[in-house]
This record gives C-alpha cells, structure tokens and sequence, in this order.
C-alpha cells in the first residue's frame, strides 16, 4: 500500500463534549492516502463523533485538523466537501422519491442557462459506475432500491463530487454478506487509484478482512492502533470492550414439539407489486429457533410484516398456534399470542419520543389488567414497567424517560420487554441484533434462546450469518421469496448456506 | 470572525414550564411597545387603559371572561386535534355549524319541556360541529385528502351554508336583513352574575378544559392519541385502531368549537347572524399554539387574549391607539413563544475563531 509520509488527513488532541459526556478525549488520528484504516470500537465509544468532527459536522471543543497538509476550520460538511472529504452515515441522505441520478445531481448540477444539463450528468454518472462496477439504474426512484443499492448511490453520490477523503460510518450494518463483499470490492478499488477510506465498524472479522491499520477506541480515546497484518480478531477484541468476549451461546438440546407457527401456499406483493414471496410452506415448532438467512430484499421483510400485520398477502394461509391468523390486523397478531421484534424499531417499533413507560404498555393498555372503562390504572401500569425495566436490566433515566434519550441497545431492551412480558408462544425476531454493539447483542442472544427454553417457537430473520448459527436449531435460506434450502442448526455447513443464499442450487 | 451555532442545551427545569410563557407575555408587551409609539399612543398610558379596560372594574372582568370562552373552547379544539396530529384548521367552520344548528333547534324547540330544550340545543350544538369536522377525518382516513386543505376550505363551505339559509329558510320573517328569529328563551343560557353578561357557557367552557385534561392524562383514549400522534405507523404496529382514534378525535375536536358556537348564539345574539364569530375558529389555531397545546396553557392564552381583546376598546377609547393593535400583540405573542419554546430545546453559542 502506498503509505506517503504525509498523512492526508492529521486530526490532534480532539476532544468533543456534549453536555456531560465526553465523547472523544485528547484524540489523535492519522489517515494516509490509499489506506483503509478502520476505526474500531464499541457503540458510544466514539468513533462515529470523531468522524463527524472530521466531516465539518460537529465542532470540537479542542484540538486541530489537518487536512492535506493544510489546518482547517470546518464549520459545515459543505466545507469538509469542498476539501475532498465525504462521509457516508448510517442513515442515508436520499429522497425517496427522486431518481438515483436525480439525487447524485443535488448541489452540484450543471446547468445550461436554467435548465439542469441531465446528459452531461448522466454521462459522468455512467463513466464513475463503469470504473467502480457500481451498477445501478440511474432512473431508479430512490425508494424503490434495497438498503444495499442505496449505500451505492451514497458512494457514488460522494465519488461524483471528487470525495477522495471517505468515510463509511458502519456500512455493513445494513448489508448482507454478498453486498459486503461488493461493497469491499469496491472500496479496494477506490484506494487501489490512491484514494483512502475511513472504516468505522463493530465486527472484528470484516475490520480484519478490508483494513490495511486499525485504530480501536474505547470509551472516547485511542487505546492501541496497529496494522491488520499484525493483530489478531482476539487481541482486538480484548481492546475493544477490555474484557475477553467469547460468545458461545449455551443450548440445551429440546425436542421440537407442536408446531406454533405454519405458512401454507403464502404469496405476497412488495411495494413495486411485484412477486416478494411466492408459495411459501414453513413451519416453527415449540422450543425451536428457526433461523431465516439469506440476503436482504429476498422477501423477509415483507413475510415479517405480514405476520405483524402490517402487510395483506395475495393469498395463504398462516396458523398461528393452530388458529387462523387474520390478515392486516396488528392487533389480531398480537392476540395470536405472538412476540413482534421488528427490524425497523425506531420508525415502526417504538414511539421515539413518548416515555419508556408508554412504550412498554403500548400493545396491552387496553387489556383490563391496566384499565376500567378507559381509565388507566397508573399505579398497576407503574409496577408493571418499573418490574420490566428491572428485569431486563433497561439503562435510563427512569420510566418517564424519553424512549430516544435511550441507547440503541437499551432501545431493543425495551422492544423486547413489551413483547416478551406476555410470555409469547411465538416469537418472530427480525434482524434482532442489527446495529447493535457486542454486549448488547449477547444479551439479546441470550433472551431469545431462554424464550426458546420455555417454550416459545421463534422465527429469526436474520442476515447476520453468524447469529444465524449461533442461535438456529433449524436453518432455512430465503432467496428471492423461496426457501432455497433447508439445514440443522447443529451441522449445517457455512459453505452450503452461503452458496443458498445466493441463489446457487448445490 | 463571529460565529452563531444553534446547538441542543440540557433539559430545562419544570419550572421553566411556567417562567418562559410570563416571560414570553412580557417580551410580547414589551415589543408591542414599538407599534403603539408608532399609532402616535402614550406608552404608559395605554397599557393603564389595557389593562384596566380588561380588568380594572368588576363588568369589565366579566366581559373578558365572556370573551376568554369561546377562545378557551376553540383553542381546545385545535389543540386536541393537534395532539392526535389530526391539523383542524377548521374550527370556525364547526363553530358555525354548531350556532347553525342551536339557531334550528332554538327556534323550533318551544313545544318541548323547557328544561330539555338547553341540553338538547348544547348537544345538537356539539354533535353538528363534531360531524362538521368528522368530513375531513374521513377523507383523510379513508381517502389519505390532506387535512389541513379540507378542513380549512369547509370553513367556506359552512360560511356559504348558513348564508344560504340565513338569506332562504332560516331568514326571519319579515326581515330584509340575513338574520334568524330569536330563539325561544328556554334555549337561551342563564346569566350567572346579576349586571354583567357572565353565562353558563363559561362555566361550560371551563369543564371542557378540565374533561379534555383528564382524557389527555388518564383515560386509554388519551393515550392512544397521543401515540397516533407521535407516530401513526408505530401506533398502528401496536394494535392500535389509528382510524378510530383519528375520527373520535375530530368529533371531540369538532363538537368544542360547536359549543363555541352554541355559546355565542345562546348567550349574547339570540339570534343567527353571518358575523356571529370575528374568527374565533382561527384564533383558536393560535390560542393551541401559544398554550403548547395542553389545555391549562390554552386556558392562560385564551385568557391572555381576551384580556388583550377587552382592553383594547378601552385603551383606543381613551388614547386614540386603533384597536387593531389587539391584533398586533395577538401576533407577536405567537412568535414570541415560539421563539422562547425554541430556545428551551436548543441555545445559541458564540463563536470567536
């Protein structure tokens, strides 16, 4: 890698506060050109505020930035833009409803008098997919594309405004394994032409797999950086939260029992009203973890939302608990005795900004246990959620709390007290873990095997393919709304499923 | 240089609840300073008769009273809707149809026991304003027809609804002008203070405030719209009914601004008049507003606006400054509060770099 011995970008002794909590304390960082260094750490550890510091996004309370050789004073992200350096957050910044070339164009269009010169555009657009292989429809409405095709606008949105500074803020998130490695693909290509990428992430063994140096951060300072090639997942993972972490998740052997959960002949629509899932048979017994892989946007979204009752099939069956279950009622879902775990929690899951409270009782406060004749019974609802806020050990404030003053981990801890309190037979987990950090994601592991323990069938959708086999006793791949193949949990091969998933019939 | 960020600050106190909408009163007074200067108004002068005029004597707080109840009813109105993020704008158009229909029934009611004919002419009231608004729930239900657009161009349906039948069926007899007879007087609400016009409606007016309070706090509907309102699809993936909750809302929302109606009708005109409200339907908009949309800040804001309302007939009387300055201070309170509900969130940070 061709490392110069003048960095691109010098940030030091950063330091950021917001209020009482010090994000980044005397912080230095170094990126050379044509490197991908990650910067590896734990949720909260500061890793996403740094890089915002860095993007003009937020101001720091000391320190300096160099960039290129040259200190700078960002004030806004247009001025870290106009240095070369883009950042790619978590969250997309497109509009839905615009085209891919529509919102690549945005700020930076060409103009032939008043109009927009889209030919000239669409050309530059088509030249940078070309020598990235980042294929996408420039036509394509926004919405329409899946998360991963979406980050792709992103990077292509950056590359078009000569971003060679870019920061990727936990990009494969939202990815599944075969969109990672498209996205490593082309991230090695950008560095290949001298460009360098800044790889913030939670997962060791894709920080270890795409990174040329590490940098790992915890609780708001560097604690050790070093080149990949001289560091092991292990050690660095012993950085990251201080402690050894080894999951290995304990599970007695159950004998699958009734079935909670069966799907006959299931065929739904997407939003395009094009084929989601076609003709789907699958059954969760009692006491078992069925574990759903496959890529993202091959039909788990829309089959969670038909069982959440978010979605009408175009026709089937589902028998929750051997009753019919009714379609497009959330509130019959919920009386089918069915713990929801959606994958969008903060838009679909929980009420951002009421209390914790008023979140933990929103699916049973009509239940007579917490009204009589539509007066709540607050000191009923009270105990109720102070129990459950102990129980699942909830980090906040209190109960009045507002839900978004939450972690992301302690935001799931909330989403699974309410629909596990009712001891669910059935348990539907989409992507359960998504987003969250190790600690948080061991707990949740956790819980859902105890539920599994009890009694519960689950169905975790999951494209996190180590979750998958941790957690699965059965393992069924989802491609393009069919089930691709079918495995044990125990002895199912990594290959095997991989091969599945993307749509190869070995 | 000099640079000004807007930046998040810590959660203010609870007393900061009460202190910022004073606070926000007296910036407002203190700004409105500027307009009445420039109406050639002596500054001390006219705030004396503002107040006075408003509270000074015994019939003049009872007038600010009987004007502080139709604002408190609509501001609720508006602010109940709101919170159910269900924009009424059209409290004006359901304050008619409520006055519309106790004009019907009050006048035809003389036949029945008298003392049915006023809950029947309230409920009748409540009932029309609360179907009036009910229309854009269901299109917005049922159809996804913005609210705000249906709700504000009913308005103008209602106006031309009552002006048909105030120039056709409803028209009195013998009169050339767009007026109703007089209701019968079982239908007219009792004078509850001797020398003044100090009504029924008030104290009507006051219990909603503190029935809509108690729904908003302790009842499962409450909750349930303060959900919707939060996040409709969030509610919704809860089990929540979000189209019963919508249209529940808008009749509740609705049938205060009719008892508006009613009470305008039944206490002070007797009689169907086309300007039977100066607006009160829109004032609400701002009353919600300025109260934060919790009714005990509508309370406070609708009385403050009375207040201001009142005291300007005295104040121009006596200084010469035109009434329409109720209107300018009216205004500037809005923006005003707003501005200081801004600043409990965020606070500015000077810059030197």
């Amino acid at each position: 890698m061709g490392k110069n011995d003048q960095p691109v970008v010098r940030m030091s002794g950063i330091t950021k506060r917001f209020l009482d909590v010090t994000a980044n304390q005397d912080v230095s960082f170094e990126l050379h050109s044509g490197e991908i260094c990650a910067l590896l750490g734990e949720n909260g550890a500061g890793k996403t505020t740094l890089m915002n510091i860095l993007f003009g996004y937020y101001a720091c309370d000391a320190g300096e930035i160099f960039i290129k050789g040259e200190k700078v004073n960002l004030s806004a992200p247009k001025d870290a833009i106009s240095r070369g350096v883009g950042m790619i957050h978590q969250h997309f910044a497109l509009v839905a409803s615009q085209t891919v070339l529509e919102n690549i164009i945005v700020g930076t269009a060409s103009r032939k008098g008043i109009f927009l010169d889209l030919a000239s555009a669409r050309q530059a657009l088509v030249r940078l997919q070309e020598r990235f292989g980042l294929q996408i429809d420039p036509d394509a409405r926004v919405w329409t594309l899946s998360v991963g095709e979406q980050q792709k606008v992103e990077i292509l949105k950056a590359l078009y405004r000569d971003v060679d500074i870019l920061i990727m803020d936990e990009p494969t998130a939202v990815l599944a394994p075969a969109e990672t490695t498209d996205l490593f693909n082309t991230l090695r290509s950008l560095v290949k032409e001298g460009r360098s990428v800044v790889f913030i992430s939670h997962k060791l063994n894709e920080v270890m797999d795409i990174s040329d140096r590490i940098v790992v951060l915890r609780a708001g300072e560097v604690v050790a950086e070093s080149n990949t090639g001289e560091t092991n997942a292990r050690e660095l993972a012993n950085l990251m939260v201080g402690r050894e972490l080894l999951e290995s998740i304990e599970k007695t052997q159950l004998a699958p029992a009734d079935p909670v959960l069966n799907i006959r002949g299931l065929n739904v629509l997407n939003d395009k009203k094009l084929a989601a899932i076609t003709d789907l048979n699958l059954t969760v017994h009692q006491n078992e973890i069925l574990g759903m892989a496959g890529i993202s946007g091959n039909g788990q979204t829309e089959l969670s939302e038909v069982l959440f009752g978010m979605r009408f099939p175009v026709d089937g069956a589902v028998q929750v608990n051997d009753r019919p279950l009714k379609f497009g009622s959330p509130a019959a879902s919920i009386q089918s005795q069915m713990g929801r775990i959606p994958e969008d929690r903060i838009d679909t899951g929980l009420l951002m900004d009421l209390s914790v409270e008023e979140n933990l009782i929103l699916e049973n406060h009509s239940s007579a246990a917490f009204q009589t004749y539509g007066l709540m019974k607050s000191q009923k609802i009270r105990n109720f959620c102070e129990d459950l806020i102990r129980a699942y050990s909830i980090k906040t404030a209190g109960r009045d709390a507002t839900t978004k003053s939450l972690s992301g981990g302690n935001l799931q801890k909330v989403m699974l007290a309410r629909e596990l309190a009712g001891e669910p037979s059935l348990i539907i987990a989409s992507q359960p873990t998504r987003g969250l950090d190790v600690g948080a994601m061991e707990y949740i592991h956790q819980r859902l095997v105890k539920e599994r323990d009890r009694g519960a069938g689950i169905l975790l959708i999951s494209d996190d393919l180590d979750e998958i086999f941790a957690l699965s006793d059965r393992i069924v791949v989802f491609y393009e709304g069919k089930v691709m193949g079918e495995a044990p949990g125990a002895t199912a091969s990594r290959e095997q499923i991989g091969l599945w998933m993307s749509g190869v019939m070995a | 240089m000099i640079r000004f960020r807007i930046i998040k600050r810590k959660p203010l106190p609870g007393w900061a609840k009460i202190v910022i909408p004073i606070a926000a009163i007296l910036a407002t007074l203190i700004l409105a300073a500027i307009p009445i200067l420039l109406a050639g108004g002596h500054l001390w002068k006219s705030y004396y008769y503002l107040f006075h005029g408003a509270l000074g004597t015994r019939y003049n707080l009872l007038e600010t009273f009987v004007k502080a109840s139709p604002l408190l009813l609509t501001g609720l109105a508006v602010a109940f809707a709101f919170r159910a993020k269900f924009w009424n704008i059209g409290a004006e158009g359901q304050l008619l149809a409520g006055a519309l229909t106790a004009t019907v029934l009050g006048v035809h009611l003389g036949s029945i026991p008298p003392v049915l004919v006023l809950p029947i002419v309230i409920i009748g009231g409540f009932l029309a304003g609360g179907l009036w608004a009910s229309i854009p729930a269901l299109l917005k239900t049922k159809l996804k027809v913005d609210d705000v657009v249906s709700t504000l161009l009913l308005n103008y349906v209602m106006i031309h609804i009552m002006g048909a039948l105030l120039f056709g069926p409803l028209q009195q007899p013998g009169s050339s002008w767009p007026r109703s007879s007089a209701i019968v007087e079982a239908a007219c609400y009792p004078i509850l203070m001797p020398r003044s016009r100090f009504h029924l409606g008030i104290i009507i007016s006051f219990v909603a405030m503190l029935i809509i309070w108690f729904i908003n706090k302790k009842t499962t509907f409450g909750y349930q719209a303060k959900a919707v309102g939060t996040n409709i699809r969030a509610a919704h993936f809860g089990g929540i009914n979000t189209t019963s909750v919508i249209l529940w809302t808008a009749l509740i929302s609705g049938g205060l601004a009719g008892l508006a109606g009613v009470g305008e009708l039944c206490a002070l005109q007797y009689r169907l008049i086309m300007d039977i409200s100066p607006g009160y339907g829109y004032s609400g908009i701002v009353i919600a507003m300025l109260g934060n949309l919790h009714p005990v800040g509508v309370l406070f804001s609708s009385l403050f606006f009375s207040v201001i309302i009142v005291g300007a007939q005295t104040m121009s009387r006596m200084t010469g400054v035109p009434t329409y300055i109720a209107e300018v201070i009216q205004g500037m309170a809005l923006m005003v509060m707003l501005i200081f509900l801004l600043f409990t969130e965020y606070k500015i940070k000077v810059q030197r770099k």
